[in-house]
């Protein structure tokens, strides 16, 4: 059986039709309208008819169908508007204590706003002053080793940009970047370290830099010609001109075939130099491994399809290309994939290999961003919950007003833009406070994280303004939202009556629902805070299983370490010394490929490069054999091992016995190794991490070195600075880069300490907003039970019992709080960010509650003050008003 | 108001609305203007003219019953009032006259 479908016109087109047409004329419009469609259905088919519905239900929008309302009562609000100000003005002024609470905790709240709105924007702004922006992607390697899935990389080979270069169709540009150049320009006698990349003529193609001196199209062809920003020519060659002249870096001679315009700050790779990349084809003749599929540690591929080019044609290439290169390969697998150009900062995570600063650039993973908004939306939502709980608690008051402008002929729909007009005049207000606290938060948010000063400015631009000012109208209109509908629904009869009979209590659950809300959220992040900060602390007086106290570390950089030692030797406030190839604890790691007597079972371990001193310095515990023996000059030498329990449990040596592993011997990284130690085991990576097996080598003057200094001196700064000057009588051109080694630690969980300053201040603001609202609360409801109070004193009740009765509804509303938000943050730590650190310490009950006594005590000082003032009023002169 | 003057158009919506008697309402009419004169008639502009005439006072319009037709609306039938007939009766009648005064001869030369 086969039955025609019902059609039926668009539903909107008739609501509009409904909307506009007068009531009279309605009726038979809408019928023709519905004919004609019926008929249309039949001769020309559904979809067109309803299209023609559309079309005459616009046409038939004409003087005569038109409801004169329609014209006339915008007309008519845009007059009110003016009385609205008026009204709402003397309103604002003639509640001081309201109007200022009200505009205090919005501003507060919406500074946090502005601040997120600049971050965000700041964020958004990065990289789109390239011109063909939108058209540019960088090409994202997926790993897979061992049939391990690895993660997506940033970097890629250089071969995949060659290969696409060649053979995918539909790309107009492609440019190879490689990272990492770095090294000592000298020009005279003037030395300055220099950083930036290895690339390609076409580089200039597709981005956006322009050039100063220099022809774009040659500049980066030939080997050892390199291209220098503004600033590094101008301190490199003073006032001279820079073009075509000759500078030495590190050991090579190039050539400055061009000056460019300094790199926006907002561009998510920075430099100050540019190396032709076939500088570095040069250097690495010899290597096959420079070019090969699988070396994509240090390079990213820009491409630039041409304009209309087909982005899933060029995928399938790419996937196809990158089948045919894994042919070749054993146990890698490498994918590659596109990522847009502007997702590159605020987007997916990435992974990197040992990139240096400045490769990857700035990142900010879109989650944190919405974490961020979600927790700053939730303490503006409180300040308008403030706004929207004395407002409806002191509707009272303006009964009689809404009474007569309905009597007049408001309608519902004017009451309601009355009291969002308001709304959105308070959070104006309050807008010039918040901005003003903007200026001020602004350099603290800023100098918050060295990161942070390198991502955003947070300077004004003028589509910030008008983000800030739609921003304050939005807060203005949630926070009107609820008072503008119930202030609407008043009955003009039901105003005049006599007060007490207006059912304005019946939003008291509302009232209160708001109010627990408000608490629990403030409970919830002081209690964020307090257990946060208690776990960073434990982390950071975390037993590492070594000692860090009093160590300087003193990273070497490409210095020999050997004149350095000799002269601290000297200094009697170092205590002792050693060298070693990276600080461990604090997320730095060097890896090795470790085997015992089965050759096909390997297993990856974290090695340290460690001189003889290294372990007695720090205080590693033996607990079986010794130090180093042989002292090996050179890497090839070097034939000892001192490993950690986790070694031994990973491969079984000596049968847990770590007396039988000394002797053994192990291949470590293709070299066999004799086991002459046993440590306990320590925390090699950071307390998230779980602690796996490390092996320590002796540490060769090929290596890099930092060395590790014990310093006993009771003015600390003093010796880092006797120390420093010692430096520079080394290294001339490099900074002193030494730290104590608590300090490195504490950097390396810097987040942390940034996250819990951030909920930390949050916190602190969502209880100073609560707490005002209950405050405004509390005054209410005492000035209106003023009289009440007076009867019961008069009746013999005394002031503790009414600042029970007066205190009673509060302290109720706040236990539920605490009863909803403690168990949830107990919770919250306890199955989702605990987990994530399989050494950290429990939560105490204590840390749950410190936070919750805080709150506590505030609310009773605010609600006590005010009703003890209540309560110790005179009964004869409140009853006798009148 | 322009006069008790016809247009052209609105006399021939007029002469519809007195042709289709008892059924004459808006769909109705632009259906039979469209068969009459050839030319594609937009419900639009007959519901205006529609609009203009009862204001004009030349026809007047009442609700009928409802039917399943047209989703449940009723339709507005238009009758001729006295004044609308009038008219009508004017406009032939100064035709007429026109009409008349050509000299048959002058007409053929044409």
């Amino acid at each position: 059986m086969k039955e025609q479908r019902q059609h039926h016109p668009p539903s909107w087109a008739q609501r509009l039709v409904e909307w506009y047409c007068k009531p009279g004329l309605v009726e038979d419009l809408m019928g023709d309208l519905y004919e004609c469609f019926e008929r249309n259905v039949r001769s020309i088919g559904p979809r067109r008819a309803k299209l023609v519905y559309i079309i005459d239900a616009f046409k038939f929008f004409r003087s005569y169908t038109v409801r004169r309302s329609i014209f006339v009562n915008p007309f008519i609000n845009r007059i009110m508007i003016g009385s609205y100000v008026k009204t709402s003005g003397r309103n604002i002024m003639r509640n001081k204590l309201f109007s200022f609470i009200n505009i205090l905790g919005l501003a507060v709240s919406m500074s946090v706003g502005l601040l997120l709105i600049a971050f965000v924007l700041d964020l958004r702004s990065y990289d789109r002053f390239h011109k063909n922006g939108e058209r540019i992607y960088r090409i994202t390697n997926i790993l897979t080793s061992n049939n391990e899935e690895n993660g997506k990389f940033a970097s890629t080979s250089i071969k995949t940009g060659k290969l696409i270069r060649e053979k995918v169709t539909g790309i107009e540009e492609v440019t190879i970047m490689r990272n990492d150049f770095s090294g000592d320009a000298k020009v005279g006698d003037n030395i300055l370290p220099i950083k930036g990349f290895w690339a390609e003529p076409s580089l200039f193609r597709i981005f956006t830099f322009p050039m100063v001196e220099g022809n774009p199209e040659t500049a980066l062809k030939d080997p050892y010609s390199v291209v220098l920003t503004e600033t590094a020519a101008r301190k490199l060659f003073g006032n001279q001109a820079a073009l075509g002249k000759a500078i030495r870096i590190d050991t090579l001679v190039y050539q400055v075939t061009g000056i460019m315009k300094d790199v926006p700050f907002f561009s998510h790779i920075s430099f100050e130099a540019l190396v032709s990349l076939s500088t570095a084809e040069q250097t690495n003749k010899g290597d096959k491994h420079f070019a090969s599929w699988t070396n994509m540690w240090s390079n990213s591929v820009y491409i630039m399809p041409s304009v209309n080019a087909n982005m899933t044609a060029i995928r399938s290439q790419l996937n196809a290309l990158a089948k045919e290169e894994n042919l070749a390969e054993e146990n890698t697998k490498i994918q590659l994939e596109l990522l847009p150009l502007y997702n590159i900062v605020v987007g997916e995570s990435l992974r990197q290999s040992e990139g240096g600063p400045g490769f990857t650039g700035p990142h900010m993973p879109p989650i944190v961003l919405w974490i961020l908004g979600g927790l700053a939306f939730i303490v503006i939502l409180s300040a308008c919950f403030n706004y929207t709980n004395l407002s409806i608690a002191r509707a009272m008051r303006r009964i009689k007003e809404i009474g007569l402008r309905k009597t007049i002929g408001a309608g519902k729909g004017q009451v309601r833009l009355q009291f969002l007009a308001e709304a959105v005049m308070i959070s104006l207000a309050a807008l010039l406070f918040s901005f003003l606290l903007f200026l001020v938060l602004r350099p603290m948010l800023i100098n918050m994280a060295p990161e942070m000063q390198r991502m955003v400015k947070l300077d004004l631009t003028p589509s910030m303004v008008a983000a800030f000012i739609v921003f304050s109208v939005t807060v203005g209109v949630i926070a009107g939202f609820l008072p503008a509908i119930f202030f609407s629904k008043i009955s003009p009869i039901n105003a005049f009556r006599s007060i007490s009979s207006v059912k304005m209590f019946k939003h008291l659950t509302l009232r209160r629902a708001l109010v627990v809300i408000q608490y629990t959220v403030t409970l919830i992040f002081i209690t964020t805070t307090t257990i946060g900060y208690v776990q960073y602390k434990n982390i950071l007086a975390f037993d590492l299983g070594f000692s860090t106290a009093n160590i300087l570390n003193i990273n070497m950089l490409n210095n020999k370490p050997d004149a350095l030692l000799k002269e601290l030797r000297e200094m009697p406030e170092v205590t002792a010394l050693s060298r070693s190839l990276i600080t461990t604890g604090v997320g730095n790691a060097w890896g090795g490929n470790m085997k015992y007597k089965d050759s096909r079972d390997s297993a990856l371990v974290m090695t340290n490069h460690v001189d003889e001193n290294y372990l007695p310095l720090h205080d590693y515990k033996l607990v079986a054999g010794g130090n180093f023996i042989a002292r090996p000059t050179t890497a090839l030498a070097v034939s000892e091992v001192i490993v950690n329990e986790q070694v031994l449990k990973r491969f079984n040596i000596g049968a847990n016995n770590p007396r039988k592993a000394i002797g053994e011997q192990i291949t470590l990284n293709g070299r066999k190794m004799t086991i002459v130690g046993v440590m306990q085991d320590f925390h090699y990576g950071k307390v998230e991490n779980l602690i796996g097996p490390v092996a320590f080598t002796f540490w060769t003057p090929e290596d890099r070195a930092i060395i590790s200094a014990k310093i006993q001196s009771a003015d600390m700064p003093a010796t880092v600075a006797r120390i420093e000057s010692v430096w520079k009588k080394i290294d001339r051109v490099h900074p002193f880069t030494a730290e104590f080694y608590d300090e490195e630690i504490k950097d390396a969980y810097s987040e942390f300490s940034t996250m819990i300053k951030i909920i930390g201040f949050l916190s602190f603001l969502a209880i100073s907003i609560a707490s005002m609202g209950l405050f405004g609360m509390v005054v209410f409801t005492t000035e209106t039970r003023l009289k009440e109070i007076g009867i019961r004193k008069v009746m013999g009740a005394n002031v503790g019992n009414l600042i029970y009765l007066l205190s009673r509804g509060f302290l109720f509303l706040l236990s539920v709080s605490a009863l909803i938000a403690l168990p949830a943050t107990y919770l919250f730590f306890k199955t989702v960010v605990l987990p994530h650190f399989p050494y950290h310490a429990p939560v105490q009950i204590t840390e749950l509650f410190v936070g919750l006594l805080a709150v506590l005590l505030v609310a009773f000082i605010m609600i006590g003050a005010q009703t003890w003032k209540a309560a110790r009023s005179n009964p004869v002169k409140v009853l006798k008003i009148e | 108001m322009k006069g008790t003057n016809l247009g052209e158009f609105e006399e021939l919506v007029l002469l519809t609305v007195a042709a289709l008697m008892s059924e004459a309402y808006s769909v109705a009419i632009c259906d039979e203007l469209s068969n009459h004169t050839g030319r594609s008639v937009k419900l639009g502009v007959v519901h205006a003219v529609l609009n203009r005439l009862e204001e004009k006072g030349l026809v007047k319009s009442e609700l009928g019953e409802a039917t399943k037709a047209r989703g449940g609306k009723r339709k507005r039938f238009y009758q001729l009032t006295m004044q609308g007939k009038t008219a009508l009766v004017s406009a032939k009648s100064m035709r007429d006259e026109l009409w008349a005064r050509i000299p048959s001869l002058a007409w053929k030369k044409m």
